[in-house]
């Protein structure tokens, strides 16, 4: 046979039937919901009288509209977000789905819930109405977004109509310096690539840097391969994650284990796989990223400026970029390290998990935020809270000055009681800073946890390399 | 989904280039849980002022255009997000299709899934229909979806492209999970091989 792709190795292993145009029916093993965007999947298998195939197949959580105040419940969040969550509530309970409501300590994050409880799994085909599904690709998963529409096709067949995309691998040589994380990799790669760079492909991450990364790591750098416009992001399965998936609720155990294991080491790729396209990145040349604009791709170093819309290559581009700059309230020309920041965002599927958490304790203990600073922490699940709170790291967020929260979406969407106000200026460690994201006229900037906790004490955003 | 098959109806002029998700629909209608009920917000913005009047201005405000059932539009018609809000409001409205020189690529995609005719025509043709909208005497158009032809009020007609799989779909009203479920064979085939070689995903309980 010839030599495949981690990518080839899944999808080939997943097809169903195709079709002489090449749409394919593939296998889908397992699917995530929330309350947003799928009430009305439930709502088409009710007028056609069609059934769930395999409700076990399915994980629902409420996460995007919820609060994360203390002594949340569906009652307490925000009016015209109780209507999707008891929706959500009804329709597992009438078609025999999971479900982790808001008040079940399994809550949290969707993308960080399915690698907690072991239902993510190196080499399965995996969908979710959210486009960050890409997360579960740290796992060696095939995992992307879906439409609601596909939600219902997936509930009522398990299988999903596809087109192979392409393979692309970019390859990050050497190690990461310090101070530097996965999530500043991701930006660096989106700078490089930009926001349409991975279209039509699906992007193997590979090289040592990568195989340095913790699984917390990768699946933040995963997370936003959908950034880049790549349909889902993969990293080969290794030990660090088999270790991650074991004795975990949902995963295979005794001969089972043994197993899934001796399969799943059959998936990295062949050596001498092809692939479409290659991008190589130097790990050590990584600094700190923030943005500047109103979308991923609008990222410089910290030690960079505000760009200047003159140097664009063309008038559309000195158009955007112009304004981004009006939307962002930012000139040309300032030095990143002088932007001042009102508000703090340390959360979301990118970056919220137990890893994350503790490098922001680090940066936080024994400090104090900048008295024109406000912001929360937002662990991704109700079991990693659990844990920081074991391990002294709410106790520190909270001397420190920010706010310790329950776990959900909150400030990375602006659909729930969390938004950044009108006008204000963030720090966020989420993955969109897109027009209106965080709340109105809310100015984002996608930065690293400690990148964000070392903002909060200055103020400003400051070089975290400098403050060991 | 809704078969389609000839459509007999009045068409409006909408002539922008660009029209976007974020104008057929708005982020703060996104809160609902049926695709039903989403018409009367379509093209909010447009539609009504601040204070929810109506617009006398916009094409859909004035008769006789208030029972329209196909819009003729610009460029790029669809563009921006993936929400499939955009057609379920222009089908909830009663539209059931649109022509223009070209559409986005999710929402040409998610028409279709919807049972909307999205009809794609040389810039020439679209203006000559453009131009027959703007009057309510020539505004009724006959579209023919076997015929792959749209007859004027004076009986010329313009064909059209379309791909023959969607055609069948449309003509049918087979839906995408219709047509999948004609393969349930297969998918039990594949599950039976898969429950054999990973039995633990047919297992799962939480604990
Ligand atoms: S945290 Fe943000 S990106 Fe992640 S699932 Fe929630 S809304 Fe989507």
């Amino acid at each position: 046979m010839a030599p495949r792709t981690l990518y080839d190795k899944i999808w080939d292993s997943h097809v169903v039937h195709t079709y002489d145009d090449g749409t394919t029916i593939l296998y889908v093993d397992q699917q995530l919901i929330h309350e947003v965007l799928s009430p009305q999947a439930f709502e088409g298998l009710r007028l056609t009288n069609r059934r769930v195939r395999r409700p076990e197949a399915t994980l629902a959580v409420a996460d995007h509209n919820t609060p994360t105040t203390d002594g949340r419940s569906d009652e307490t969040a925000e009016d015209d977000a109780k209507e999707q969550l008891a929706a959500i509530r009804k329709n597992c309970r009438d078609f025999g789905i999971t479900f982790f409501g808001v008040e079940d300590k399994r809550n949290g994050i969707v993308h960080v819930i399915g690698p907690e409880q072991g239902v993510t799994q190196p080499g399965m085909t995996l969908v979710c109405c959210d486009s960050h599904t890409a997360t579960h690709g740290a796992f060696g998963a095939l995992a992307f977004g879906v439409s609601t529409s596909e939600v219902e096709h997936v509930l009522a067949t398990q299988t999903l109509l596809a087109t192979k995309s392409k393979n692309m691998r970019i390859r990050v040589d050497g190690r990461l310096p310090f101070g530097v994380t996965s999530k500043d990799l991701i930006l660096a790669i989106i700078g490089k690539i930009g926001t349409a760079g991975g279209t039509g492909y699906v992007v193997e991450f590979a090289g040592e840097a990568v195989r340095a990364l913790s699984m917390e790591s990768r699946m933040t750098m995963c997370n936003m391969a959908i950034e880049g416009g790549a349909r889902a992001g993969l990293v080969a399965p290794d030990e660090k994650t088999f270790a991650y998936v074991k004795g975990r609720t949902f995963a295979p155990r005794g001969a089972d284990w043994e197993r899934a294991v001796a399969m799943w080491s059959q998936l990295p790729s062949d050596p001498d796989a092809r692939y479409d396209r290659e991008v190589v990145l130097n790990g050590p040349d990584i600094a700190p990223m923030v943005t500047w604009g109103t979308n991923p791709e609008q990222v410089t170093s910290i030690d960079g400026t505000v760009p200047d819309p003159e140097a664009a290559p063309n008038a559309d581009a000195r158009k955007a970029m112009a304004n981004a700059l009006a939307y962002m309230g930012l000139t040309p020309g300032t030095r990143i390290a002088e932007i001042k920041v009102d508000k703090i965002f340390i959360g979301s599927c990118t970056n919220s998990r137990i890893e994350d958490l503790r490098e922001v304790a680090k940066v936080l203990k024994g400090r104090r935020i900048a008295s024109h600073v406000a912001g929360i922490v937002v662990p991704g699940s109700q079991f990693i809270k659990q844990q920081a709170e074991e391990e002294g790291i709410a106790e520190i967020v909270k001397a420190a000055g920010l706010e310790w929260r329950n776990a959900g979406c909150s400030m990375c969407l602006g659909m729930n009681p969390d938004r950044v106000p009108p006008g204000e200026r963030c720090a966020s460690t989420s993955n969109r800073n897109f027009v209106g994201r965080q709340g109105y006229k809310a100015r984002t900037h996608l930065v690293s946890p400690v990148m964000a906790a070392a903002a909060a004490i200055a103020g400003h955003f400051v070089d975290v390399r400098s403050w060991a | 989904m809704e078969k389609f098959t000839v459509l007999k109806g009045l068409a409006a002029p909408l002539a922008v280039i660009n029209v976007d998700t974020d104008m057929i629909i708005p982020k703060q209608f996104l809160k609902g849980i049926t695709r039903s009920g989403l018409g009367k917000h379509l093209f909010h913005e447009m539609r009504f002022d601040e204070d929810g009047r109506e617009n006398p201005a916009f094409v859909l405000n004035r008769e006789p255009y208030r029972k329209a059932q196909i819009i003729v539009s610009g460029d790029n018609f669809g563009c921006g997000s993936s929400r499939e809000h955009a057609p379920w409001a222009i089908l909830d409205f009663g539209i059931r299709a649109i022509v223009a020189p070209s559409f986005a690529d999710i929402f040409y995609t998610n028409c279709f899934k919807n049972g909307i005719l999205a009809v794609k025509l040389p810039q020439g043709d679209v203006a000559q229909l453009m131009a027959d909208a703007e009057s309510a005497a020539s505004a009724t158009m006959t579209i023919d979806l076997a015929a792959q032809t749209i007859r004027r009020h004076d009986g010329r007609e313009i064909g059209f492209e379309i791909d023959a799989f969607r055609k069948r779909c449309m003509l049918g009203g087979l839906d995408d999970i219709g047509l999948t479920l004609e393969h349930t064979e297969k998918i039990a085939a594949f599950e039976g091989r898969q429950r054999r070689s990973l039995p633990w995903l047919y297992d799962r309980k939480p604990a």
